[in-house]
């Protein structure tokens, strides 16, 4: 490293240890501009392949009220992925080319995703648990030191709490309903239980790539604290709808004033991780499929557009 | 026109928005573009909007309890009287979209028609927001028609067989039955035939700009008004009903 970028590198880190945000043209280390285009377009595309489990129950909403409303939901998910993908653009990366490594397998999404939603059950448990999980992460996020993010994450958060509210209505009507469906809701809830506590991630000690965003400031809190956090918010919630938490460990920590949870089975992650995962081939082919079969149609609106350009360019010469 | 016709005017316009909102939330997720994926759902969202607004007031006016859901959930296909296009498949987003510019310059023309001059207030006020939505829709619409038309040879030979494949479905529109000319009559519905002449323009156009031409007016296939569908809609109720009809005791 030359002096000059020595130089940088100290005045970067200096500002943002002063918790002064970095934008899209100011000087950045290569290593803050990877780390963020990884996190950013692999938020994205869990945006977009988050929409495919719940996607698969809008033909089958059990009310029109409620179709509605897993619509707006849904279209929300293509929302964030579109402004989370219009940040990552700012540091110098298209969105072709984050579509190619998403669709190739380079780029990663969150592996809750490639888990089944089998019942309508299920709508509830994942607005309510893994978008609660989601804000968790988020929130702190909004605070993150690179500005077309943090911004972008703001709006992310607002739309998420409203999800994770329909979520939880869902799970509440079901709790309350006949048993049939507050057995669905159980079942749901068993399901989904553990994926989401494994969405915040490694324990500290195995996540390659948190101490180094805790100094950047665009991680702010450790996996495991959030998970806690999670854990301590979520149980409470599973009591009001009188649902058992899937886990005979579990039970409130006098002492630690938190919940102590049983242990997580971290070769159930690495292997979904891995593409071992019940509906890690599919979901990747959902996204493929939808890609190549618009091939034609993207093509077309850029013919259309080009032709437009030269008939008004020809049409200015004329005028001229 | 009787009460029972006034009703069944109701619940055609609530099916033909519910069917088409359904084919399109099919598309949620699967879209050629993410802004597409955003912008079918809307249209969708707006739909089954429209639909259970007007179930709604349907429901009311029967006065026998039958609410919203009642009404999408538990009647059957033969029961449902929504035109044959809107029940059409989805296809690709050619056929999508073509589907979509001739309802939209129909449902238009007929909102424009409600928000104005109906003699049924309470469906004045429905269409009225309608209206608004629709002309949105007709632009999304209209609009993709003519990119992919004047686009590549591909998508013009694509999108021109979908507006051949369509034709066939637009005439049942205009083809009045006994509730069409007793509601028009009443003042409820509008006169099909200047609904067709609005139509026939704002198409032409629209075709036109898309370097598209329109196919002769042949046979039209018929039937959705009198519940009796093409072989799609039973599946797509069987799909969208199963929930309620699997717990009918259930609330949800």
């Amino acid at each position: 490293m030359s002096p000059v970028e020595m130089n940088l590198e100290a005045r970067f880190e200096a500002y943002v240890a002063e918790d002064k945000k970095i934008e899209p043209k100011d000087w950045m280390p290569d290593a803050y501009r990877k780390t963020l285009i990884r996190q950013i377009s692999q938020h994205a595309h869990s945006e977009i392949v988050g929409m495919l489990p719940e996607g698969n129950w809008i033909t089958r909403a059990p009310s029109l009220k409620r179709k509605a409303i897993l619509l707006a939901k849904v279209q929300d998910e293509a929302g964030h992925g579109l402004y989370l993908y219009s940040a990552a653009e700012t540091l110098g990366v298209t969105r072709d080319q984050m579509l190619d490594d998403l669709h190739t397998g380079k780029a990663k999404y969150s592996s809750i995703f490639n888990y089944p939603t089998i019942s309508w059950a299920d709508i509830g448990a994942v607005g309510w648990l893994v978008d609660g999980a989601a804000i968790m992460n988020q929130v702190p996020l909004c605070k993150c030191s690179y500005g077309p993010y943090a911004r972008a994450m703001v709006r992310v958060c607002k739309e998420e709490s409203f999800h994770q509210r329909q979520g939880f209505q869902i799970m509440l009507t079901m709790a309350q309903g006949t048993p049939e469906q507050k057995a669905l809701a159980q079942d749901a809830f068993n399901r989904w239980w553990w994926p989401s506590l494994m969405m915040f991630g490694p324990s500290d000690a195995d996540s390659p790539h948190s101490g180094q965003s805790m100094k950047w400031n665009i991680k702010r809190f450790s996996n495991d604290e959030l998970r806690q956090r999670f854990v301590d918010m979520t149980v409470p919630q599973a009591e009001l709808l009188g649902l058992t938490v899937p886990d005979p460990d579990l039970k409130w920590n006098e002492d630690r004033g938190h919940y102590d949870f049983g242990a997580i089975d971290w070769d159930e992650f690495f292997n979904v991780i891995k593409g071992n995962g019940p509906c890690n081939k599919e979901r990747l082919a959902a996204r493929v499929s939808a890609h190549e079969r618009g091939a034609w149609v993207r093509e077309a609106a850029k013919a259309h557009a080009a032709k437009q350009a030269e008939r008004r360019a020809k049409s200015s010469t004329h005028a001229a | 026109m009787t009460e029972a016709q006034h009703l069944q005017a109701i619940l055609r316009l609530g099916d033909d928005a519910l069917v088409l909102g359904q084919r399109l939330s099919e598309w949620c997720g699967h879209g050629p573009i993410l802004e597409e994926d955003i912008a079918l759902t809307n249209v969708a969202l707006d739909l089954i909007g429209q639909a259970r607004n007007l179930y709604t007031l349907a429901g009311s006016r029967e006065g026998q309890g039958r609410d919203e859901d009642a009404l999408a959930y538990f009647r059957t296909d033969r029961e449902f009287q929504n035109h044959l296009l809107v029940e059409q498949p989805n296809g690709h987003f050619g056929d999508t979209v073509v589907r979509q510019m001739f309802y939209d310059a129909f449902a238009l023309e007929r909102y424009a028609f409600l928000a104005r001059q109906t003699v049924d207030p309470d469906l004045a006020g429905i269409a009225a927001k309608a209206v608004k939505e629709l002309q949105y829709h007709w632009g999304h619409s209209s609009q993709w028609v003519i990119r992919l038309g004047d686009g590549t040879e591909e998508s013009h030979a694509k999108v021109q067989e979908s507006v051949i494949a369509l034709w066939g479905y637009t005439g049942e529109m205009f083809m009045a039955d006994d509730v069409d000319v007793a509601c028009a009559e009443a003042g409820l519905l509008p006169d099909l035939e200047g609904v067709q002449r609005a139509w026939s323009v704002r198409v032409a156009d629209g075709l036109s700009q898309a370097t598209l031409s329109q196919p002769e007016d042949g046979w039209m296939q018929r039937g959705g008004k009198q519940g009796i569908h093409s072989e799609h809609l039973s599946y797509m109720l069987a799909e969208m009903q199963v929930l309620p009809r699997t717990y009918p005791n259930a609330t949800w």
